[in-house]
């Protein structure tokens, strides 16, 4: 996909602030906020009809966790781009995410610049 | 204290410095840390904990007054404060010091995922034969706490 057509973000995460935070904190040209969900499950019911290229996805979450999410949304969407965003800071986890499809990774706490900085190379 | 206990602090103390390094923006201090005189050491009105089995048993928690943790959502330009969010915030601190502890201990322990309790008269339950070690934790013009107690 190239740069100029416009990326549907939508983030995942059982976090409400970090929800929100991700939707006001992300400024990236031609990435567009689609929708946020609180688990895994809603993920992916919204997945069908937000139809989003880049999702950021929490790990540890209720009903059904990222890692989870991150396999099924891959095997409905090969191209989807996913970057896991965790306070599980261990490397061990960061491989897991990624074997299973996920295409960055990126630790709790973060910055603003942090977000926007994975966002972008997600993208390139 | 120990020297393992002295490393488990410092890596639950620099998750929380970290958290507001990195979060805010702003540097937070670490005060000195004290054994508490009784079982039951004052907690604040939102506290974040998590759990922790294996190796040693025990509980880590951040407990901050609430005037605390709606600066800390302004710092991050979130407009609402209300009750969820401000247990979202300590259960998000919680969060970091699990992730932490996974990655400095490794498979020594098992970590819970973090519980949030509110209000100043919530009862914890210690491990037995334990005394909490409690480091002030200084933001600005505000006091937090966080208590490790392993053993």
């Amino acid at each position: 996909m190239s740069q100029a057509m416009a990326h549907r973000l939508m983030v995942v995460d059982d976090s409400n602030i970090i929800r929100r935070r991700i939707e006001r904190v992300q400024d990236l040209p031609g990435v567009e906020f689609v929708g946020a969900a609180r688990n895994g499950r809603e993920a992916l019911e919204m997945h069908d009809q937000l139809r989003p290229t880049i999702v950021t996805m929490d790990l540890t979450m209720p009903e059904m966790d990222g890692g989870e999410c991150v396999e099924r949304l891959m095997q409905r969407d090969p191209e989807i781009l996913i970057l896991v965003i965790s306070a599980l800071a261990d490397k061990l986890t960061a491989i897991d995410a990624i074997e299973k499809g996920a295409r960055g990774f990126l630790y709790k706490p973060f910055t603003d610049r942090q977000l926007n900085n994975a966002l972008r190379k997600l993208i390139e | 204290m120990t020297s393992n206990t002295e490393t488990e602090i410092r890596v639950f103390v620099e998750g929380v410095l970290n958290y507001f390094d990195t979060s805010m923006q702003q540097t937070a201090e670490c005060g000195t840390p004290y054994l508490a005189l009784n079982q039951s050491p004052e907690i604040s009105d939102y506290t974040g904990m998590i759990r922790i089995s294996g190796k040693r048993d025990g509980l880590v928690f951040f407990t901050a007054p609430k005037s605390m943790l709606c600066v800390m959502l302004m710092r991050m330009h979130e407009t609402d404060m209300s009750h969820h969010n401000l247990c979202d915030l300590v259960g998000e601190i919680a969060n970091t010091l699990s992730g932490n502890a996974r990655r400095d201990f490794g498979h020594r322990f098992n970590i819970s995922v973090p519980a949030v309790v509110h209000g100043r008269k919530s009862t914890v339950e210690y491990p037995a034969d334990t005394r909490p070690i409690v480091i002030p934790i200084a933001w600005r013009t505000y006091h937090a706490r966080l208590v490790v107690c392993l053993n």
